[in-house]
């Protein structure tokens, strides 16, 4: 079975044209609503346009973007005016503010919206999710080029997208970054957040009945979310926001006729397919960025646990040895010393032993030459970390653990640094003698 | 001394929020050439009255000069220096970055930074001590690098007037050390510094004088005649002054009406 047997290039290019046009106006602004933490207003904004779409509608008779443009500008910057002047007034937080003024303006716009139905032909279903596989049904000849509506209006929103950020791009991260200094500045915090708040009506405006208000709510925060995990440039950011605003959109087309089909049914809302793809795509960064993603992050947690695990297991050796020279002891012995379970002491044991630290007979474990060296260096950390934290006044009950830990980040330099800072003296606060350096100087 | 030579005049500067009054008939004068300390509680309004003078937050009543005009006329002689705290650390900028932004005021709207700025910014993390941290993220720096991060910041600047909040909280010995000294260079070098201070010991040490500040201005005048047990007292005493009795009074009138 072909999949993709309807696919037909003129026409699901042009919606997927129309799909990346929208995700990447959406996720250019969204950048700096996310930065701002004030993601939601984004949400907010492209909802309350509606009462300025349908007073438009009411007014001009007219569906085109440019008729309703100023209407749901309007809209959009009283939203933002209402939400700092409840939180003023009102003494709630940004959140309940914004709850407050968008709620109340989209409702307001719904009752509109029903009255403009009976007279423009209007559905309120469209403002949800859109109809983007309308694309290209409505055509505008531009010279020889007959191009969807849409998707130049979309386009025309990208490039004006594009140019404020560039042209305002040291204004907007200084007021993005430190509000108080950039007004000092002379570069008024409040003008900004009012500029961008206009750049987002527009957006939500011309991206409404092509894609609908889940598409566009999506963009502005999830490309630009997806970003700030890859990247510490601002610049970057905005750029890989936009990539992959732009690869949720295709990857959104071609799922939304595929995957559905697979199971049987027919194809799905593409609006609701890219967004899906945009949130799939922001779970998979999440896990596996290189940096800050959990798989990576959990995978390295688990390495230092090894490391750690393994570290006590030859300087438990090395204190039983020091009570006992020549003893061997039992695994047993050993994992109830670790306070830890007899698997995870023999596979601690089995790594030491790979390394030629331990040795291991039918009458128990014992520590190599090198083993030894090397928990000797570990137990003299230990105990010359006891004895400078005694000289930070930390009363003697509570250094062992804290020593516990730091022995295993404790190099030959520190060493050096901690015997000429601590007491000098040769034995620890309880009494146990620090055994010599047994590694090289450090470089 | 004429008052264009003067680099900071407070006149009965009022701040009041939902009526209720942060810093209340604030009058004092800064004289050129000098490190000055605000000192006081918790709550008692330093913050606000450094905001109050740069118009960030709006006055109640009362005026305010600077080099003898209005903040908006002269604000390119001010360098302002907020708390660490009052931005986000885990911002996608660089530390270049963050310092190069204490030229944007001189650059104006539209025009983009370029090499010279970034060089100037460069030479400024130097002076602090940074020069090998300019291409670090900001997230990782620690708490003394990201306020002499802020330092290098207003070195840009090259204001005539410092306006510093709460520079010395929470850094290490060393960093402290290095902000005193540079802000004595800058003294050196005929500029003022208006500063919040915390740590009581080092004031007599830091300052020409001092601006004790409870609500109020309790004491102004040089550290070694106002800084005293006395006087101190006066600002940090625990008990309820008459003045907030009297606006506690008015709130509750107001609301029960």
């Amino acid at each position: 079975m072909n999949l993709l047997a309807q696919w037909d290039w003129y026409y699901d290019g042009m919606i997927m044209l129309a799909g990346v046009l929208c995700a990447v106006a959406a996720s250019l602004p969204g950048n700096f609503l996310v930065l701002r933490r004030i993601s939601l207003l984004g949400d907010a904004v492209s909802h309350a346009v509606l009462p300025g779409i349908a007073a438009a509608f009411l007014i001009t008779h007219s569906r085109s973007g440019f008729a309703v443009l100023p209407g749901a500008v309007l809209a959009g910057l009283l939203t933002a005016v209402l939400t700092e002047w409840i939180r003023d007034t009102g003494k709630v937080d940004e959140g309940a503010s914004m709850g407050v003024a968008f709620t109340t303006l989209f409702a307001l716009g719904l009752v509109l919206i029903v009255q403009a139905a009976d007279t423009v032909d209007l559905d309120p279903g469209c403002v949800l999710y859109g109809i983007l596989e309308a694309t290209p049904l409505e055509t505008v000849t531009v010279g020889a080029l007959e191009i969807p509506r849409v998707v130049l209006m979309l386009g025309g929103v990208v490039l004006i997208n594009a140019v404020f950020i560039i042209l305002f791009f040291k204004e907007l991260l200084i007021s993005s970054f430190d509000p108080g200094l950039a007004t000092t500045e002379g570069f008024h915090a409040r003008i900004l957040h009012y500029l961008l708040m206009v750049l987002v009506a527009v957006t939500a405006v011309a991206s409404f009945e092509a894609a609908g208000n889940i598409l566009v709510v999506a963009m502005f925060i999830v490309p630009p979310a997806t970003a700030m995990l890859l990247t510490t440039r601002l610049s970057r950011m905005i750029l890989l926001s936009a990539a992959i605003a732009a690869l949720s959109a295709v990857l959104g087309h071609v799922s939304a006729l595929t995957v559905p089909a697979l199971f049987g049914f027919r194809s799905t809302s593409t609006a609701g397919m890219m967004t899906l793809c945009a949130g799939l795509l922001f779970f998979v960064t999440a896990l596996f960025s290189p940096q800050t993603g959990a798989i990576v992050t959990w995978a390295r947690r688990q390495r230092l646990a090894w490391r750690i695990l393994s570290e006590d297991l030859i300087a438990l050796l090395f204190r039983l040895e020091e009570r006992t020279p020549g003893q061997t002891v039992l695994p047993g012995t050993l994992s109830r010393g670790l306070l830890t379970s007899l698997m995870l002491t023999r596979i601690a044991i089995a790594r030491q032993k790979l390394r030629g630290y331990v040795r291991t007979s039918d009458q128990g474990i014992q520590l190599t030459e090198a083993g030894r060296q090397a928990a000797a260096a570990l137990v003299r950390s230990h105990r010359l970390w006891e004895n400078y934290l005694v000289t930070e006044g930390i009363h003697v009950d509570g250094i062992h653990r804290q020593a516990e830990t730091l022995e295993h980040f404790t190099d030959r330099a520190l060493r050096d640094r901690l015997q000429t800072q601590g007491t000098l003296a040769d034995i620890d606060p309880h009494g146990s003698p620090i055994p010599e350096e047994t590694i090289g100087p450090s470089k | 001394m004429t008052p264009a030579t003067i680099p900071l005049s407070v006149q009965d500067l009022t701040v009041a929020w939902h009526r209720k009054p942060v810093i209340w008939d604030v009058q004092f004068d800064v004289a050129p050439g000098q490190l000055v300390g605000i000192i006081g509680p918790n709550g008692a309004g330093k913050s606000t009255l450094l905001k109050a003078i740069m118009d960030l937050v709006p006055r109640t009543s009362g005026r305010v000069e600077i080099f003898g005009g209005p903040w908006k006329q002269n604000r390119q002689r001010v360098g302002y220096v907020p708390q660490r705290e009052s931005v986000d650390w885990d911002f996608p900028v660089s530390v270049l970055d963050v310092v190069t932004m204490g030229l944007y005021g001189r650059l104006g709207w539209f025009r983009p930074v370029r090499k010279q700025h970034r060089e100037a910014a460069q030479r400024a993390l130097e002076r602090v001590g940074m020069g090998a941290l300019a291409g670090r993220q900001i997230s990782q720096l620690s708490g003394g690098q990201q306020q002499r991060t802020f330092l290098a910041r207003a070195l840009v600047q090259d204001a005539d007037l410092y306006l510093m909040d709460e520079p010395f909280a929470a850094v290490d010995a060393a960093t402290e050390q290095a902000i005193v000294e540079i802000l004595r260079e800058m003294r050196a070098a005929g500029k003022t510094a208006v500063v919040i201070h915390h740590d009581l010991h080092t004031v007599a040490d830091y300052f020409d004088s001092v601006v004790l500040l409870n609500m109020r201005v309790v004491a102004q005048g040089a550290t070694s005649d106002v800084f005293t047990r006395e006087n101190l007292e006066r600002t940090y005493g625990g008990r309820l002054t008459l003045l907030e009795e009297a606006t506690e009074a008015m709130r509750r009138r107001e609301r029960s009406l």
